[in-house]
């Protein structure tokens, strides 16, 4: 395939060529083109179908901006729909697809849309979409859903790597044209840490696309000189092919590096994109400015495209979208496109100008004072209308034409903080205004400044100010200065369908109809039409819009307001933002001590916040859960069991004012526990809610070990911290998080004793006397191993939990199964460690939901009214200690194979089953192999009193009724023998 | 955003986690007449203005230092950074 729009010139390598595929044609290229250049020079104007009409589209622009010219890259798991063809890099390989079109890009059958447009306008679907409400759901959205969108996803797991960095700097300069270079090089040469960041991946901005000199240099020719002196500079960082895509607080910036998208297949280890968090005091944003198109009839024909976008596509990628072209303008700056293309061979049909006043020209025609009325050409241009300005028509035969309204600058960046950028008369456009963000400042076209020296010398000054560097600048190149000379000219009135926002297909009649039917505030009219919602956010339409808008009320534009910009700049790929934390490495991930050889026992873990816990431990042969649980909770019970329990939260209180400290923090009293006991303690938040529990062991007068629920350890660790020093900053008290320095076990059944004076060093005592229930110590295990013992019990078993440095954990889970063989020793997961508290009737995290008080749950007493503690004051707010409150009670299915399923709800046994009867819910439900029985524990209103009545469990959800009685809660032995034998 | 950490200097907000106004340093005393009414208060309402607020940090991925922030809600603009306990202390709290 010959290059047939390739012209001369350029900064394309022509000694390599690349072959690349488009909607499965191939193709040839050179590096430093773009797609969409490479797609220009082989005469390739249609690239896709617009999103609502199905309208066949061309490229609009050469950068960023674009709306229309989007493609599906690469294959497989790696295709990326939505990306814009004019910043795709040129590789050897690339392949992209057209999108929205079916069956094929030339004859799409939707564009049966474009007929129907009369009906499909602004607020279509609000106005017809409406009844039934029934229909919405199964029928006019999937059928939307199916006619709009752009590209599709893959369905695939992004294979590639994307990582997150941070960066410093005293100066992060946005943007590489004439003013970011030229401040890059006052701060670089003053000596000042800079980064120089763009989205390109050539430096240069628009002096790279332009043909006039800068010094003594051609102006790419400058920029290239200027970037090899910054790279020489060891304090000066170059990062092309980087996005600065947001400005955030205190001078933080979140930019897009795209480290590996101009590469055919990445290396090893390499992330395809990086996001950069830079932290820099001060900034300089040289975004530049951005054409805007003039609305006509249709003005949407591939082929028609942003005059600079044309002067880009010969200039830098020596590549035409025809041979023959004409230009529409408002402005000189039109005018420079047709003299450049001229001189690149291209014939110029004519230049349009709406202008009286135009300039000529000796080398092509100049229409003064003549508008484009409308366009031929189904697929592409084939001939262009004008309206002269003696009202005659004339027709051009031309296959491009370039579009100039003048030129926006970029201040999306200054609006990121709620800055409002403010109306500049001679530009006819919004320039930055006062509120900008901390430490930024504007330079070059961004500001206003809309010549090429006047962009030199503000970025040199702009640099300065920024890093307060008085003393002289560097010297400025002489360059162009020609003021800019253009006439406010938004869209052709009289035209039936001229596109404003071509990405979301928005018409001037669409901006209009939103007027007249009262959607006349900005933001309204952005929602009614969608215009500047696309993935392009309307870098080439919004100021239009607001034109039209503006004139049909009759107001000026800045009367009407501007919507302002927010993060990012351009569209992200979700993947950027989570960089590793996909998958498995979503959150980190503990481990117990005792994982690896849970592990190698085949257990069935469960996460648990960050934790991973065994759940249980199957045997050969047991192929149903349960079986497992069962066992482990029988064996438990008959002889001794093991469960891993570092994952509760452990934090040392040590000081003389601990125990007060614990006095504040806990409901119930600690002050007169004596040393080497523990005692459960009950937590609650200031409102009277239960917050949390667990136990404090008095290891010495000044020392407490504290132990937390897995699931708040990290919060009640904060609320200690917070009580300690803003509540009670004097007391003399340190809290240390140990959960990760102690691996502690829970040995549990009526041989645990045994089993334990195997291990624990002889000196120890732990007969019954000597180590009482709820007694604690620090002892000696293995002959000689320092641990920490507790005599507590969550199953309502003979129980201990040991504790030994974590590093100790493995092997003393090892230990404990070896010498526990004669025991028949068991090991026991969460599920079992469950069901046997839940026979216990001890309240756990379902229980202690947020939403209940120690009055709810039993424990009303344990609330101490002769002290001060968080929370006991509004514990005793009225609607809290009614005599119908919720109170937890054991819950027991009549027959025992019936299921009871917490989440159900307690109904009377009688009258009906709804919210207004209500009579509590449960909150546990559990198989107890003990009882043979399903059981639960649930909150019921005045439960307390009414053990033994009947109720029926309902779940309207899962259709469930079961019939239940209501009984204690503590099903297994009520009396407390066994875990004080 | 930036919080300069009166001990440790500029830190990233994210390693913080936030409370909400320093008002809740002023617990009301529980034996009060009127302690119900104080704590209800001291619970639930709280001023929400649009301009300068102090609040509660905490330094959670760092030094565990709670700290008062005086932020202004409008501009994110923070003009001051003390130590909780330092606040508290001078706010007549004590053990």
């Amino acid at each position: 395939m010959t290059q047939s729009n390739r012209l001369g010139g350029g900064q394309i390598d022509r000694n390599t060529s690349l072959t690349f595929r488009f909607d499965n044609r191939s193709y040839t290229a050179h590096p430093g083109d773009t797609l969409a250049s490479a797609l220009l020079a082989n005469d390739v104007r249609l690239i896709g179908r617009s999103f609502k009409y199905h309208r066949p589209r061309g490229l609009l622009t050469a950068g960023s901006e674009e709306p229309n010219g989007m493609v599906e890259l690469r294959t497989g798991a790696r295709k990326e729909p939505n990306t814009r063809a004019t910043t795709i890099e040129m590789f050897d390989g690339l392949e992209a697809r057209s999108q929205n079109r079916w069956p094929s890009l030339k004859f799409d059958a939707l564009a049966v849309n474009d007929l129907f447009s009369n009906f499909l306008s602004a607020g279509f679907y609000y106005k017809t979409f409406m009844w039934p409400a029934a229909f919405w759901e199964k029928l006019y959205e999937p059928m939307i859903r199916r006619a709009a969108g752009l590209g599709s996803l893959s369905m695939e797991d992004d294979p590639d790597e994307y990582d997150k960095g941070f960066r410093h700097c005293d100066l992060l300069i946005i943007g590489a044209g004439p003013a970011g270079l030229m401040a890059a090089l006052t701060a670089g040469r003053a000596g000042a840490d800079v980064i120089l960041a763009d989205e390109d991946f050539a430096l240069g901005g628009r002096l790279n696309s332009e043909s006039f000199a800068v010094g003594d240099h051609s102006a790419p020719d400058w920029a290239a000189q200027v970037v090899a002196e910054l790279s020489s500079m060891p304090n000066v960082r170059l990062m092309p092919r980087t996005t600065v895509i947001g400005a955030f607080d205190h001078g933080i910036y979140g930019a897009v590096e795209r480290t590996g998208d101009h590469l055919p297949t990445l290396p090893d280890g390499k992330p395809r994109q990086i996001l950069w968090r830079i932290y820099t005091q001060k900034a300089l944003l040289c975004a530049g400015a951005t054409e805007r198109p003039i609305a006509f009839e249709n003005n949407d024909r591939p082929g028609i495209m942003m005059a600079s976008a044309m002067r880009t596509y010969a200039n830098r990628f020596a590549a035409t979208p025809s041979q023959r072209v004409a230009i529409f303008t408002n402005n000189d700056d039109g005018h420079r496109t047709a003299a450049d293309l001229h001189t690149k061979g291209v014939k110029i049909a004519a230049v349009v100008d709406v202008r009286e006043d135009a300039p000529g020209s000796y080398d092509y025609e100049v229409l003064k004072g003549a508008q484009v009325t409308d366009t031929k050409g189904r697929l592409g241009l084939t001939f262009v209308e004008v309206t002269l300005s003696d009202g005659s028509s004339r027709t051009l035969d031309c296959g491009a034409l370039g579009v100039s309204g003048g030129w926006n600058p970029n201040v999306h960046l200054t609006c990121h903080q709620r800055g409002r950028p403010v109306w500049n008369d001679d530009l006819a456009a919004f320039v930055p205004g006062a509120d900008l963000p901390v430490g930024l400042s504007v330079a070059g076209a961004a500001n206003g400044v809309m010549t090429t020296y006047g962009a030199l010398k503000s970025g040199a000054e702009g640099a300065a100010e920024a890093l307060e560097r008085k003393g002289a600048l560097p010297d400025l190149p002489e360059a162009e200065d020609a003021p800019v000379k253009q006439k406010p000219f938004w869209y052709v009135e009289g035209c039936k369908r001229a596109w404003v926002d071509q990405q979301n297909d928005v018409t001037v009649k669409d901006v209009k109809l939103s007027y007249q039917e009262g959607f006349r505030s900005v933001e309204h009219l952005k929602r009614y039409t969608t215009l500047g919602m696309a993935t392009d956010q309307g870098k080439t339409s919004n100021i239009t819009g607001l034109a039209i808008m503006a004139e049909v009320a009759g107001k000026s534009i800045p009367e009407v307001g501007t919507t302002i910009f927010r993060p990012p700049y351009t569209p992200i790929p979700i993947a950027t933002f989570a960089g590793r934390m996909k998958g498995q490495e979503f959150h980190p991930t503990r481990l117990t001590p005792s994982h690896y050889w849970a592990k190698e026992r085949g257990a069935v873990f469960v996460e648990a916040g960050n934790w991973l816990r065994a759940q249980w431990f199957p045997l050969p042969g047991e192929t149903h859960w349960r079986q497992s649980v069962d066992r482990e909770v029988r064996e438990t019970r008959a002889s001794v069991g093991v469960c891993d329990c570092t994952t509760l939260g452990k934090i040392d209180v040590q000081g003389t004012d601990a125990a007060e400290f614990l006095n504040r923090i806990y409901a119930n009293g600690f002050a007169k526990l004596p040393v080497g006991k523990t005692r459960y303690g009950l937590m609650l938040r200031e409102d009277g809610m239960v917050m949390d529990d667990g136990t404090a062991a008095r290891m010495a007068e000044d020392h407490f070990v504290v132990t937390t629920t897995t699931a708040n350890a990290v919060s009640v660790y904060r609320h200690m911290e917070f009580v300690r020093q803003c509540l009670y900053p004097d007391m003399d008290v340190q809290l240390i998080s140990t959960t990760e320095a102690w691996a502690q076990f829970a040995v549990a059944g009526p041989n645990a004793r045994k089993l334990l004076q195997k291990i624990v060093d002889p000196e120890f005592d732990l007969s019954n006397e000597a180590f009482p229930f709820m007694a604690c110590g620090n002892i000696t295990v293995c002959g000689g191993l320092r641990a920490r013992l507790f005599r507590i019990s969550f199953s309502g078993e003979l129980a201990y939990e040991i504790a030994v440095p974590s590093r100790y954990g493995d092997a003393l889970m090892r230990r404990l199964m070896a010498e526990g063989e004669e025991f028949n020793v068991v090991p026991y997961g969460t599920e079992a460690l469950g069901v046997m508290r839940v026979e216990k009737g001890h309240a756990a995290g379902n229980e202690l939901n947020g939403t209940t008080t120690a009055l709810n749950l039993g424990l009303g007493k344990m609330v101490s009214k002769k002290k001060d503690s968080i929370g006991s004051v509004l514990s005793e707010r009225e609607a809290l200690v009614e005599p119908d409150v919720l109170r937890l009670v054991g819950i027991k299915p009549v027959q025992p194979e019936d299921k009871i399923t917490a989440g159900g709800h307690l109904m009377n046994a009688d009258g009906p089953v709804d919210a207004a009867n209500d009579q509590g819910y449960v909150t546990s439900a559990v198989y107890s192999p003990i009882l043979n029985s399903n059981i639960g524990l649930g909150l019921v209103k005045n439960g307390a009193e009414r053990l033994g009545e009947k109720m029926r469990l309902v779940s309207p959800l899962t259709d469930l009724t079961v019939e239940v009685e209501l009984v204690s809660a503590h099903f297994v032995d009520p009396e407390g023998e066994r875990l004080r034998a | 955003m930036i919080i300069n950490h009166p001990l440790l200097g500029p830190r990233d907000a994210s390693e913080f986690t936030y409370l909400g106004d320093a008002s809740l340093i002023d617990r009301p005393d529980w034996q009060a007449e009127n302690a119900s009414e104080a704590f209800y208060e001291y619970g639930y309402l709280r001023d929400n203005p649009a301009g300068e607020h102090q609040e509660l940090w905490y330094h959670e991925a760092g030094d565990r230092s709670w700290l008062v922030v005086t932020r202004n809600t409008l501009t994110h603009e923070i003009s001051k950074v003390e130590l909780a306990r330092d606040v508290a202390r001078a706010r007549g709290r004590s053990k």
